[in-house]
């Protein structure tokens, strides 16, 4: 699969065209602008723009099919490992254009991690080897300091007292929740500065999803989360923005508490009340 | 009446249905584990075949036969050791070429060529399985061997002379011939079986390491290499199974000289070449049942190796990987 970005430049336009009004942020993490993404003849996004607010859980929700897993993608360019994946339009990381000419995918998902839907430990790997993966990769060598950044990334991924006695045993001989939490502390060790969340909870059970939401609030302190989920109730716990998609458009962006109480839309509102999707 | 009995609604109807049901089952259990055992019958009757074929020679030499490498048909001495040296050196000559050839083509074939060129080259691969023995041992004679004496060989003298592997004079007909043919005919096996393997191991295995910032390299080494390496290795035994009792395409490029030399130009003889060879001529009792024991020789040789390399596999491999999708 190439990596050449399949991309047509971006038609420039006013920021008055990111019309679903996008609560206004300080400082966005990531900006996109008329993001459209298609596979082959299949159009999947639709002319999408919001900000993703830094320090803050931005949600992402909407029936099955409606592109919510594509947009995520989209942000650290893991959708061109599609062959025929074609992206327009604009996203800017802190101000810095992810699809530039000069950008390497291999550098923008070292920014942007990203944790899925189910959890993926490389299996032959330990508990510590799988958190120091990407560490490695990027050169680090000095044993002490990899020692410290794991036992620092399973701290924050809320896993160092469940294995710190047992940080050599294979990956999978965790639990299910406990393998996603490690997948995050994975993701969390080459301290990204966005991480993407593609429904982290849905394979796991109810007390793994709490130690999964809990963990989510306490990370925004350090990071911007982007969480695709399809738990309205999940959504309105952890998220501080919530952006409702709707067969490839974006349909409403605001305040989550905003979306559930009070949605400007009628489809939002039969959305997060259960009438459809 | 009739409709009752076929209504499964009906409460009457029902034990005599499941009944029927049941011996289905049953029926079925006992027909797969016979055809199960069929296969270990075969095996323990070939061995037993094969002793009895080879009774007289057992009795003869006894231990000697393994450690002798003295073949003489004229006075009836034989011993199987130049033939069991040369089963596990060209084998081994073998698997160090089709192995990373095999892997390397896998991982192109799964990984990196582009989609409209994997299902043509993969059927090639599959093509070369298909070529009889007897005519790549043909094509082995007549232009592999000639272009071995004449280019690779010296060249090979020249640069490495002076590793006792690569002295002595180039006769073409070689041990390095023989397993060169070997590395050949196992390289379909290993590609088809290794590229099953890769294609086996989950896309999230390979996102989680993409999401990570790893480049292509990176992401078949740490999330598809080393997800694979158990059924990879297994490929590979797979693959030298087929090396060590491969005959016809060997036994026509190794030269059927044998003798123990250290050089890999020097001509050699197999296990199973010298069954094929001497066969017709095998004139005396003791003689035939020699070959016979030649063919127990190499049964056990096959089934040794497959021991050791399950247990290496066992030791070495780390923890079996179960899919995860």
């Amino acid at each position: 699969m190439p990596f050449t970005s399949n991309r047509t430049p971006a038609v420039p336009t006013p920021a008055s065209a990111a019309t679903p009004a996008a609560p206004a942020t300080a400082s966005p993490a990531l900006t996109i602008r008329n993001l459209t993404v298609s596979f082959g003849t299949n159009k999947v996004l639709k002319g999408v723009s919001l900000d993703i607010a830094a320090r803050a859980v931005t949600a992402i929700i909407g029936p099955s099919g409606c592109g919510k897993s594509t947009f995520l993608r989209a942000l650290n360019r893991l959708h061109e490992l599609v062959p025929e994946a074609r992206m327009e339009g604009d996203i800017r990381l802190f101000g810095e254009d992810i699809y530039g000419a000069a950008v390497e995918p291999v550098v923008v998902r070292r920014r942007v991690g990203m944790v899925f839907q189910k959890s993926n430990p490389f299996p032959t790997m330990s508990i510590a080897d799988n958190v120091t993966v990407g560490l490695r990769l990027n050169g680090l060598r000095n044993r002490t300091l990899l020692a410290e950044r794991t036992e620092q990334s399973l701290r924050m991924a809320a896993l160092w007292d469940e294995v710190k006695d047992r940080l050599n045993a294979p990956a999978i001989s965790l639990s299910g929740g406990q393998q996603q939490r490690l997948c995050i502390a994975r993701a969390l060790a080459v301290k990204p500065e966005v991480l993407l969340m593609d429904e982290p909870a849905s394979a796991l059970d109810p007390l793994a999803t709490a130690k999964i939401e809990d963990l989510i609030l306490e990370l925004k302190r350090d990071f911007t989360i982007v969480i695709v989920t399809h738990n309205m109730q999940q959504a309105a716990r952890i998220s501080d923005l919530t952006a409702f998609f709707y067969l490839g458009e974006l349909i409403e962006y605001n305040t989550t508490t905003k979306i559930f109480t009070n949605p400007a839309k009628k489809q939002t509102e039969d959305y997060v009340t259960g009438r459809f999707g | 009446m009739a409709m009752a009995e076929s209504d499964p609604n009906v409460a009457g109807t029902i034990p005599r249905a499941l009944a029927g049901r049941r011996f289905g089952d049953r029926a079925f259990k006992w027909f797969t584990l016979l055809m199960a055992l069929t296969v270990f019958v075969l095996i323990v009757l070939i061995g037993c075949e094969l002793a009895d074929g080879s009774h007289l020679a057992l009795r003869q030499f006894g231990w000697r036969f393994l450690v002798s490498s003295e073949w003489d048909p004229v006075s009836e001495q034989f011993g199987a050791l130049p033939f069991v040296f040369g089963t596990l050196v060209s084998s081994a000559i073998g698997l160090i070429i089709a192995v990373p050839l095999s892997i390397a083509t896998a991982v192109y074939l799964t990984e990196l060529a582009p989609q409209w060129l994997r299902q043509p080259l993969t059927i090639f691969i599959e093509l070369l399985a298909a070529v009889p023995s007897v005519i790549l041992g043909l094509w082995g004679i007549f232009v592999m061997v000639p272009w071995l004496r004449v280019h690779l060989f010296p060249w090979l003298k020249g640069a490495f002379g002076f590793l006792p592997l690569f002295q002595g004079p180039i006769y073409g007909l070689s041990m390095l011939a023989g397993g060169i043919i070997i590395a050949i005919m196992v390289l379909p096996i290993i590609t088809s079986m290794s590229r099953e393997i890769l294609r086996s191991v989950p896309g999230l295995q390979r996102e989680a390491a993409y999401a990570l910032g790893a480049t292509r390299w990176e992401v078949t080494r740490i999330a598809v290499l080393s997800y694979a390496k158990k059924g990879l290795f297994g490929a590979v035994i797979l693959g030298l199974g087929r090396a060590l009792g491969e005959t016809m395409a060997v036994t026509m490029v190794i030269g059927n000289n044998t003798q123990i030399a250290a050089s890999l130009f020097a001509p050699g003889n197999t296990l199973a070449s010298a069954i094929a060879n001497q066969f017709a001529e095998a004139t005396g009792d003791v003689y035939l049942s020699a070959l016979f024991e030649l063919g127990l020789v190499l049964l056990g040789v096959t089934v040794l190796v497959n021991a050791f390399a399950q247990l290496i596999l066992k030791t070495f491999a780390g923890p079996s990987v179960t899919p995860q999708n």
